[in-house]
């Protein structure tokens, strides 16, 4: 009973370090690349559609995942589609009502989701063949590693281009928003790089260099400290 | 008796890196000494901030990348990159505008993508074009001629604006900056003047001396001399500047001739804005063009077509940097598509 919990731990340590960081959709998989390019002018842009993106992920990996006994493989593919799209769907109807200057603002890329590569590919490789509270899970985290990448290119491209930290939060947090924005300069004369595409392409490739140089290094780490163990033993 | 055979080549030119990029930055004295004549300390100090930008993140990056710092700092590289920067960025640049374009042409046009000779893009253009996309109010910052007006400010107030961002007591930048002819034309031309009005409004303001504007014309010819010298030198393929010109001219005279009322002239464009500095010193960089003989040539027209597009129809003032950087992407293509034919090949 406690090795079965032991194991169940150890599976659920994978799949969030999969999904968080050595197969990060963003960083790795290099999926939803449209999505991720074109809203993240902002810290509340990328996090709005980061946050879109993570519940859809989640939804449909269950709802795959509990589908499964009735799937037949010829179809499963516009099966995934079909529950994709009725998700999408909802989401898109209650981001318009309830944070409709934010759905404004993101635009065709709510509905684009759909097309997110990532989440059919977590329906096919995962959950089609996961139960459900692994799917959900993967979901999950699959979904966070992706909103973790989209705020932080977004608070990136915002601070350059703009000056500013969590500007139109009020689009989020309501009138508590309005107090998180952080300005610092009056006089920024603001970088457009950053905020035209060119920015997102510059700065995500900055982001997956910085993820395979801590790679890199932990790497050398374990490396270094294997000779030292063994004489230990010996 | 017996001969000493080597394989081929059997006759080698001697030439390095060193010798090339030294060489060009000599035939660039004279271009860039009417420059600062004309327009002021502000070239100076342009120089003087991207020189030291370039050079320091040069050095720093090819430390961390474990290379020979000095070997590779003093093959001119980077310096001449510095000073093709220096010369086209505007010469009333507050100073982070110059470093922020000294820092994209190194770290990012040329370390990235992996140092001297395999960066894809021309450096200095890339380096101008960051700039001049993200700060376009500024990119317009050129003093006024000598000659026109008061001229350039003096050294106390240049400086003050380059490394402070403040100007003496009733001056404006609007006061001591002034537009390109150029950007004049363009502006005119948008506000529905017809040229034979825009030349009659400026025909005899001091701006438009002669040809193609007070100061410019001059810094052109002068480049057109050095990038003489250096063909005849051997260092720029004579294609590359060849074929730009004649296109650049072909073009522009086509439709000054058949539209004259909203066109300047084959001169105007072949004298003004950075022409003749594109067409040796920029063009004819030996890692970013094409290197095939017929490639050259279709490298240097692409150019000259896309700089007469750009500036006459574009957004940007103008078009040097991005076709240059336009038709760097198109060069490996072109290389492929015009590969000479070896000797005895019988595919003719």
């Amino acid at each position: 009973m406690t090795d079965d919990t032991g194991t169940q731990t150890a599976a659920a340590l994978t799949i969030s370090k999969s999904g968080l960081w050595t197969n990060n959709v963003a960083l790795v998989q290099l999926l939803g690349l449209c999505p991720l390019l074109a809203v993240t002018g902002t810290i509340i842009n990328g996090l709005g559609l980061g946050i879109a993106t993570l519940i859809t992920l989640v939804l449909s990996n269950s709802i795959v995942s509990l589908t499964r006994p009735w799937l037949k493989a010829e179809i499963r593919i516009p099966v995934f589609v079909l529950i994709i799209a009725s998700i999408v769907t909802t989401i898109e109807l209650i981001m318009n009502a309830w944070f409709h200057e934010l759905y404004l603002i993101l635009g065709i890329f709510i509905p684009l989701i759909v097309t997110n590569c990532s989440i059919i590919a977590r329906a096919e490789a995962f959950a089609s063949k996961n139960n459900l509270v692994d799917s959900a899970l993967d979901g999950f985290m699959m979904g966070l590693g992706f909103t973790l990448v989209l705020v932080v290119l977004g608070g990136m491209r915002e601070l350059i281009g703009f000056g500013t930290l969590f500007a139109n939060a009020q689009l989020m947090f309501g009138s508590f928003g309005e107090s998180m924005t952080i300005s610092f300069s009056d006089s920024y004369p603001g970088f457009l790089l950053a905020v035209l595409p060119p920015g997102a392409f510059i700065g995500l490739g900055l982001l997956i260099a910085l993820k395979n140089v801590i790679d890199k290094q932990q790497k050398a780490k374990q490396a270094i400290v294997i000779p030292d163990a063994t004489p230990a033993v010996g | 008796m017996l001969f000493k055979q080597t394989p081929s080549p059997h006759i080698k030119q001697n030439i390095s890196v060193h010798d090339m990029m030294f060489k060009v930055l000599y035939a660039l004295i004279p271009g860039a000494l009417a420059s600062m004549y004309f327009f002021g300390w502000g070239v100076l100090f342009n120089f003087i901030i991207a020189i030291s930008v370039c050079l320091s993140a040069e050095a720093i990056i090819l430390k961390l990348r474990h290379r020979d710092v000095y070997a590779t700092l003093m093959d001119g590289s980077a310096l001449l990159t510095a000073c093709l920067l220096a010369l086209a960025l505007p010469s009333l640049a507050p100073w982070w505008l110059t470093v922020i374009a000294s820092l994209s042409a190194i770290a990012v046009a040329k370390h990235l993508y992996g140092g001297l000779g395999f960066n894809p893009f021309n450096p200095a253009m890339v380096g101008y074009i960051v700039v001049m996309i993200s700060f376009p109010l500024e990119m317009t910052l050129w003093s006024a001629p000598l000659g026109v007006n008061d001229g350039w400010p003096d050294f106390s107030t240049s400086f003050n604006w380059v490394f402070l961002g403040t100007l003496p007591f009733a001056e404006t930048i609007d006061s001591i900056s002034m537009a390109t002819p150029i950007d004049l034309i363009k502006t005119q031309l948008s506000q529905l003047h017809d040229i034979t009005e825009t030349r009659n409004n400026i025909k005899y303001s001091a701006l438009f001396s002669n040809i193609s504007g007070t100061g410019w014309q001059w810094v052109n010819l002068l480049f057109l001399a050095g990038g003489i010298w250096l063909v005849k030198k051997g260092v720029a393929d004579w294609r590359i500047p060849t074929a730009f010109l004649i296109s650049l001219v072909l073009i522009a005279n086509l439709f000054s001739v058949v539209d004259y009322a909203n066109n300047s002239s084959a001169l105007f464009h072949a004298f003004s804005g950075g022409t003749m500095l594109c067409a040796f010193f920029i063009a004819t960089d030996p890692v970013t063009a094409s290197t095939t003989p017929r490639g050259r040539w279709i490298y240097g027209a692409g150019i000259g077509v896309l700089v007469y597009i750009i500036r006459s129809w574009g957004g940007y003032p103008d078009g040097i940097a991005f076709a240059v950087v336009l038709m760097n992407i198109a060069a490996p293509l072109i290389d492929y598509y015009t590969q000479p034919k070896v000797y005895g090949d019988p595919n003719k």
